[in-house]
């Protein structure tokens, strides 16, 4: 997966500095909307449907009559997985385009290339993707989860079905070893022990020695927050050495690239994950955005967990300045901030007023014939990482992304 | 007792592994002294045409030890004819042209096979020792190492065209003096590299996830093993690629994963060192 897809953030909006303009010139003019993503290049995975989730937002409002009575106009920018071309368009973006709000971004590092911009021109930037947590600046919102969401809920239910000893396997970068963290505090919470924490670099393909070594340990449970293609091979050596049916898997990454599809059903039945979002998810709202998908795309299953977020993203910005009746950046940080909520097809999501993250619900899911198969929804999850280190009310001009120390 | 078993096999198969990866660069490289940079997409095309072949109904087998070097060796062959050619004894301009290969391979295999991961599962299943399961498909890369050493060696030193060969790559002029066409003779050996490069790409290929990128991860250990091992083609790899492996397992086992590659390099380093012509240049002269 791709490789370091967990730092990616897929929605930004940016409100351009209109809030100077008198309203008689904003009636003839359309909303700007900006868009930077990876839709070329090796992050093309996972920039063209969250693309695709984006213009899908937008046809869905244009068609019910646009925003305030205004239909909104797309700017959108390709930067072809490469970080130097994030900062370019979105100088772009805000100076020429001047767009009203800007979604996108999905590695952190292409986040953190254009959030400065976008706080200086005082455009509202929205990042969508699910990520490692910390950010704290009243100009962004975010809709992914973070680790401690994922891993709060994942952690006890993965125990509770195998066992208090743990073997964690993490990806060796910011993602892999914030997370890592959290699965050891929750484990030891539960009540539980980490025996055994190994860290490999995104390009280690070979895991023979690694599972030799975890059935020396002989833990209850291994769980695996590893990232991308090479480390699928992980999932792949644990069902050819026949350890699939001895010990149990959880991840908090697999099946974000929709790697349940790429793993035969033999190899991947049984592994535990948690997420916003699943194709299988059996919701009203779930229903209707996958028909929509369809009739927009021709085929309903091309897409994954991040470009939902990436649709909710946009919805939940649109909902804000319906509110606000305006696209004035303070009127709608002022909208989101009393906490609004919205229905997306990952279900309720709530903007958290102290970090700017988003309250969600989280959905503990197995793997089943190439699906995610929901067990258990854990309704309206706080970003607790994140609230631990950032409070956006008592200290409003704040702008760093904090490491948090468990 | 049973996982000293365990971690030999695990010592065995990353020595096999290295010497699958290598031999196809021992070919091009150490034979042809052709620097081949795009040997990496040799291998990841020789992955897609075996989970190709899968996909369509072709026993796993048939497709990783038959279909895919020959695609990939008659990928090699076109690449011989319209550019290496060209390029035999200029080093620095092999290297830019295989780089340039390598770089146009990987947007083909994107534009074909899509930017994501595939793979097949492996056809061994696991079986147990003692207390601990193992992966039944070491024993498979293990045994097709050990046969293509086998086979190497049996035609470079048994057959003509060994012969033949390898009298081309030492003095091209006395061979084709006596009636060889050294043309001929180089097209042969790209080709019988590529192929060798398709197959280890094809039988590693159910153990990864597999990307058009993918071929960027063996580059680097394939060079490694190939200078190390010096001068002699199949004594060569086998030292290195035993050192290698074993130096590898030991700290991968001992301490982490990530300390066993940096082992690795460390290794090659030390050894590049003292034996800056590589293992056979000093031990095993005049071995093949």
């Amino acid at each position: 997966m791709t490789s370091n897809r967990r730092s990616f953030l897929a929605s930004s909006a940016a409100m351009a500095a209109f809030a100077a303009l008198p309203t008689s010139t904003l009636a003839a003019s359309k909303i700007k909307l900006g868009s930077v993503l990876d839709t070329s290049g090796i992050f093309d995975a996972y920039g063209k449907p969250m693309d695709m989730a984006m213009r899908l937002a937008v046809s869905e409002i244009n068609a019910n009559g646009g925003l305030n009575g205004q239909m909104i106009d797309i700017s959108a920018y390709d930067t072809q997985s490469d970080m130097a071309l994030y900062s370019q368009y979105g100088q772009k973006l805000v100076r020429q385009d001047k767009v009203d709000v800007v979604h996108g971004g999905i590695l952190s590092a292409s986040r953190e290339a254009i959030r400065q911009t976008m706080r200086k021109s005082k455009t509202l930037y929205f990042y969508n993707v699910l990520y490692e947590g910390g950010v704290c600046d009243r100009n962004i919102f975010i809709n992914g989860v973070t680790p401690a969401q994922q891993v709060e809920a994942l952690v006890p239910h993965a125990m509770g079905r195998s066992g208090k000893k743990v073997y964690i396997l993490a990806a060796d970068y910011n993602y892999g070893q914030i997370t890592a963290n959290w699965i050891r505090k929750y484990v030891a919470d539960n009540g539980g022990e980490t025996v055994g924490l190994d860290f490999f670099p995104l390009d280690v393909a070979d895991f023979g020695s690694t599972i030799a070594k975890i059935q020396k340990a002989a833990p209850d449970l291994v769980v695996a927050p590893l990232v991308g293609g090479a480390h699928l091979s992980f999932f792949r050596q644990w069902a050819a050495a026949g350890m699939k049916d001895k010990i149990p898997l959880a991840s908090t990454t697999l099946g974000v690239g929709n790697e349940h599809k790429v793993l035969t059903a033999e190899e991947g039945n049984g592994i535990m994950v948690a997420y916003n979002y699943s194709q299988e998810l059996d919701t009203p709202a779930n229903a209707a955005f996958k028909k929509k998908w369809a009739d927009a795309y021709g085929d309903d299953t091309n897409f994954h967990e991040i470009a939902v977020s990436n649709y909710q993203g946009v919805m939940m910005w649109a909902e804000a300045a319906r509110q606000a009746g305006s696209v004035n950046r303070d009127e709608v940080i002022a909208a989101l901030e009393t906490g609004l909520s919205i229905e997306g097809p990952g279900g309720k999501i709530t903007v958290d007023p102290k970090t700017h993250h988003a309250t969600m619900d989280v959905h503990i899911m197995e793997f089943e014939n190439q699906g995610m198969k929901v067990l258990e929804t854990l309704p309206q999850r706080p970003p607790i990482d994140t609230q631990a280190v950032c409070d956006l009310q008592a200290n409003p001009d704040d702008n760093t992304q904090y490491e948090i120390q468990i | 007792m049973d996982y000293v078993a365990v971690i030999s096999v695990e010592v065995v198969y990353a020595v096999a592994s290295l010497v699958l990866i290598s031999a196809g660069l021992a070919i091009v490289f150490g034979m042809m002294k052709v620097i081949n940079l795009a040997h990496g997409e040799f291998m990841m095309m020789g992955g897609y045409a075996t989970i190709t072949a899968v996909n369509y109904g072709v026993n796993i087998f048939v497709a990783m030890l038959i279909v895919a070097p020959l695609v990939v060796g008659l990928i090699g062959l076109v690449v011989e004819r319209l550019v290496i050619r060209h390029l035999y004894g200029r080093l620095v301009d092999t290297m830019l042209a295989t780089w340039g290969l390598s770089l146009l391979f990987i947007g083909l295999a994107t534009m074909i096979f899509g930017n994501t991961t595939t793979g097949i599962s492996t056809p061994i299943p696991g079986f147990t020792v003692g207390g601990y399961q193992i992966n039944g498909y070491n024993f498979f890369i293990i045994l097709v190492s050990i046969v293509l050493l086998v086979a190497m060696y049996a035609v470079l030193k048994g057959t003509r065209f060994g012969l033949v060969a390898r009298g081309a790559m030492q003095n091209p002029e006395m061979a084709a003096a006596l009636g060889y066409s050294p043309d001929k003779i180089y097209m042969a050996t790209f080709f019988a590299g590529s192929a060798l490069s398709g197959l280890a790409g094809a039988v590693l290929a159910p153990l990864v996830g597999l990307v058009p990128t993918s071929g960027g991860a063996y580059i680097a250990k394939a060079f490694i093993t190939v200078i190390a091992g010096g001068p002699s083609l199949i004594a060569g790899l086998m030292s290195s690629a035993g050192l290698f492996g074993l130096v590898n397992q030991i700290f991968t086992f001992a301490v982490s994963p990530v300390m066993g590659e940096v082992a690795l390099l460390i290794a090659a380093v030390i050894l590049l060192r003292l034996l800056p012509q590589g293992v056979t240049a000093r031990f095993l002269k005049g071995k093949m």
